[in-house]
């Protein structure tokens, strides 16, 4: 979103303002103290901010609000910062407002079953706050152990088991926000629905920018009794794709499905040992989930089905321990490629499903013509393709070749009928690449959204929507059939 | 572009120029449905036609003015369906109706509303600009997700024109079980069973009678009845469709009819001058009654919900105001995509 013009700051009464709406040490304003919070899992993108605040409450993140928004001060939301867009960098002009400290599960009801929680509560502790009632949290993205779920709400965060059980829109009921004036404001509700517009739904993965998430109510589903997986190797990746579609025409909906390419399998084998067969060029794995019955019947017809989708092998999870076993190659991916490449840069574009075979030929030409490797972990069954672009950060140009190959990849992403990104979010990463995908106008409709919200665009300025501005100077506006939509506008 | 598409960018220009009301219509089959219908009818059942459908991809595209039994009918024959099961109301139902109203059918609770399976929508808005939100593709965080606002706005933001959806397998196996019951021992064993790995599909109560619907993987739904015993109802299809397109004798004659969206786990709410037939596992009730439209949207907001006039109600009451911060923030919603007030003014609230 475009930064607004702001006034000078008078950053010694901001602080004394702050200073008093906060509990003694929750306001950082040293370099040391602030040096944890210049990036987020993004780490090629570090800022400092004016200062941290870190309060402990709803009402402390309303009167933070209120201070900066009177005196014209962006802020910038955090959870606990494992986002990978950089939709949590802060503003070199900004209060970061770190809401870590907002971690209690303020109440669980396991008969209308769903949990009230702090958006500064992992992910993950939701889940284990539910397990004594047999229900859990479903979205679980792979860094569930330490990701908060006020992030999550920012981001709309997936994970592996999305395909069935939904994204973080689909299991959030309600919220508590702080609008960026201060303004408590409450969306959603227990009931299934609320009345007037779905601003629940326009919430979710708004990255930070329509409000600061103060509490959040979240669906809990009955933990499935059993999970079994088949590992299916294959001797090319279009093979691989088909027993994909092959699956779901089946009328299968798998718990999990997840496709790896050679090069992502070759780095988790030396790392992990999770028992992937080093001679295939793709590996699927299918998980399901549910009652023993219905889990026997549909291993079965998995394995019927990825076997006449030309299967070179195959292999099914008989236990807890062996499923886990085959779960933790693809789990181990990031950092198994983080160990055979100084550096790499993860992609997140989503493309229809039927154009896999050519967009991974597209990637494997990229990879020649810059001249870097390129492993492709994807969560097969909804499309998300994350390519991991090799380079060495130490390496003049090297930087530079990987995000220019990975911007191909998201431009490709988009020219076969996807988006460029599936689950990371935009944050600063990928605004570039926002005007590849949306046309001007609709980039006006989301401005305007914001300023709905946000009339001083204060909130988390510079992420997630570029300014018309910034899409003309990249050459990258939308033109279509030749004409651009708002020829009053100036271009540079 | 289409004729369609141009025609009604023409006219909804003109009609931003002039401030006249346009009055968008699909089949006509939720003419009942919200608030008052002021202006000029802009027609949209010409629009028809899916645009695109690859079942191995999970997502149909289509334009906003095709029939929604045309829909499920070129779902069905790949084994296919929306799961949220849209009412019809008249065999004249479009898919642009749909989305606008945003309303869902018994199986809502276990498979999601009809926003949770709106992958994109492409609009056109007050000024007349076409927009494209959302994708074709399951997962998508680019942008405010402003297409999954169209579900339910009445058509306030924007004149839909084309919208992709998620779509799911059919259930291979469909059961229906009844149970004698209390509706608030109903209500307990909807929630308590909802908690449970069980395919449920639907859950009913009404006259005594606890109606359960299992759903899914034939093996699963074997299981399940097993567990839960009851006995079949026959004719299960009809009993469904009844509750879906109010055909069922509860929603007959004049009285009142008033949808209450509430926490599932609230008391029953049948009481003198009000009756009451339970969907949604407890979070939809449907109450006749001739109280007044405060007392019936205090009751809704007591058990954490809200009231929405089907039937019998004066429009303009048909449905509940939010908070007021959340109202202005509509109010602002509302001007950025429709500065002149002219698209379905009145549909959803009466200042609109």
């Amino acid at each position: 979103m475009n930064a607004p013009t702001l006034p000078p700051i008078d950053t010694a009464a901001l602080f004394s303002a702050l200073a008093e709406v906060l509990p003694k040490g929750a306001l950082l304003t040293t370099i040391e103290q602030m040096r944890p919070y210049e990036c987020d899992g993004l780490s090629m993108y570090r800022r400092l901010p004016l200062c941290v605040a870190l309060p402990q409450n709803e009402a402390q993140v309303a009167a933070v609000l209120r201070i900066c928004n009177a005196r014209g001060v962006p802020v910038v939301a955090r959870g606990h910062g494992t986002g990978l867009a950089g939709g949590a960098l802060p503003e070199e002009g900004g209060v970061l407002l770190s809401l870590a400290r907002l971690n209690r599960i303020l109440e669980l009801d396991p008969l209308a079953r769903t949990a009230r929680v702090q958006p500064g509560v992992r992910n993950l502790a939701i889940s284990e706050a539910a397990a004594p009632h047999a229900l859990y949290y479903a979205p679980d993205p792979s860094s569930q152990i330490a990701c908060s779920i006020g992030g999550n709400v920012a981001e709309n965060s997936g994970g592996v088991h999305c395909l069935k059980y939904g994204l973080t829109v689909h299991n959030v009921v309600a919220a508590r926000v702080a609008l960026a004036d201060g303004e408590i404001i409450e969306l959603g509700g227990e009931a299934p629905d609320a009345p007037g517009y779905d601003l629940m739904a326009l919430l979710v993965g708004s990255e930070g920018l329509l409000g600061v998430v103060t509490e959040v109510t979240v669906k809990l589903l009955p933990r499935p009794q059993l999970a079994r997986v088949v590992m299916a190797c294959f001797d090319s990746v279009e093979k691989a794709g088909q027993g994909v579609a092959a699956i779901i025409a089946a009328g299968i909906i798998p718990a999990g499905l997840e496709m790896m390419d050679k090069l992502a399998i070759e780095a988790v084998e030396d790392f992990v040992k999770a028992g992937y067969p080093l001679d295939a060029e793709a590996i699927l794995l299918a998980e399901s989930d549910g009652t023993p019955e219905e889990v026997a019947n549909e291993i079965e017809r998995i394995e019927a089905v990825l076997a006449a989708s030309g299967a070179t092998a195959m292999r099914t999870s008989k236990d807890e321990a062996e499923r886990l076993k085959l779960w933790a190659g693809r789990k181990a991916a990031f950092p198994a490629v983080g160990r055979i490449t100084p550096d790499y840069y993860c992609m997140d574009g989503t493309i229809p499903r039927r154009h896999l075979g050519d967009v991974l030929r597209q990637i494997a030409g990229f990879s020649d013509e810059f001249g870097l490797r390129c492993a492709n972990v994807f969560h097969a069954g909804d499309g998300n393709l994350h390519p991991l672009i090799f380079y060495d950060a130490n390496k003049p140009g090297d930087l530079e070749k990987a995000e220019a190959f990975g911007n191909k990849i998201l431009d490709l992403s988009v020219a076969v009928g996807g988006t460029i990104t599936g689950e990371h979010g935009v944050g600063v990463e990928k605004i570039d690449a926002m005007c590849t995908q949306f046309h001007s106008r609709e980039l006006t409709a989301f401005h305007a959204v914001k300023a709905a919200f946000d009339p001083k665009g204060l909130l988390n300025p510079g992420k997630a929507v570029p300014t018309l501005h910034r899409c003309a100077e990249m050459g990258r506006m939308h033109v279509h059939a030749g004409k651009t939509a708002h020829p009053e506008l100036p271009r540079f | 572009m289409s004729d369609f598409i141009d025609q009604a960018q023409a006219r909804i220009r003109a009609a931003h120029a002039n401030g006249t009301p346009l009055r968008i219509r699909g089949g006509g089959s939720k003419d009942f449905f919200g608030g008052e219908r002021v202006g000029d009818v802009l027609d949209t059942a010409g629009h028809s036609g899916v645009i695109s459908y690859d079942p191995s991809e999970l997502v149909l595209t289509v334009k906003a003015g095709t029939p929604l039994r045309e829909v499920e009918a070129t779902l069905a024959a790949a084994g296919q369906c929306l799961p949220f099961e849209p009412p019809h109301f008249g065999s004249a139902a479009t898919v642009g109706g749909c989305v606008a109203s945003g309303l869902s059918g018994p199986r809502r609770p276990y498979a999601g509303a009809v926003r949770d399976y709106l992958l994109g929508v492409t609009l056109i808005d007050g000024r007349g600009e076409s927009l494209r939100f959302g994708g074709q593709v399951m997962k998508n965080v680019a942008g405010f997700d402003t297409f999954r606002l169209q579900a339910g706005a009445m058509g306030t933001l924007g004149l839909i024109t084309e919208v992709s959806f998620k779509v799911l397998p059919r259930p291979e196996a469909d059961e229906t079980r009844v149970f004698a019951s209390s509706a608030a021992e109903a209500i307990a064993t909807m929630n308590k069973l909802a908690g449970q790995p069980l395919p449920l599909a639907a859950a009913v109560h009404r006259d005594g009678q606890l109606t359960l619907r299992l759903a899914g993987n034939p093996a699963a739904v074997s299981a399940a009845l097993a567990k839960l015993g009851g006995d079949p109802l026959v004719d299960a299809a009809s009993f469904w469709t009844s509750i879906r397109e109010q055909t069922h004798p509860f929603f007959a004659g004049e009285a009142p009819l008033w949808r209450l969206s509430v926490k599932p786990t609230a008391p029953p709410l049948a009481a003198d001058g009000i009756d009451e037939l339970i969907d949604w596992g407890g979070g939809q009730r449907w109450l006749r009654t001739t109280l007044p439209v405060d007392a019936v949207r205090a009751l809704a907001a007591q058990h954490g919900g809200h009231a929405t006039a089907h039937r019998g109600v004066d429009r303009q009451h048909a449905f509940q105001p939010p908070s007021a911060a959340v109202m202005a923030l509509h109010r602002r919603l509302k001007a950025t995509f429709d500065p002149a007030g002219i698209l379905n003014r009145g549909r959803l609230y009466p200042d609109f």
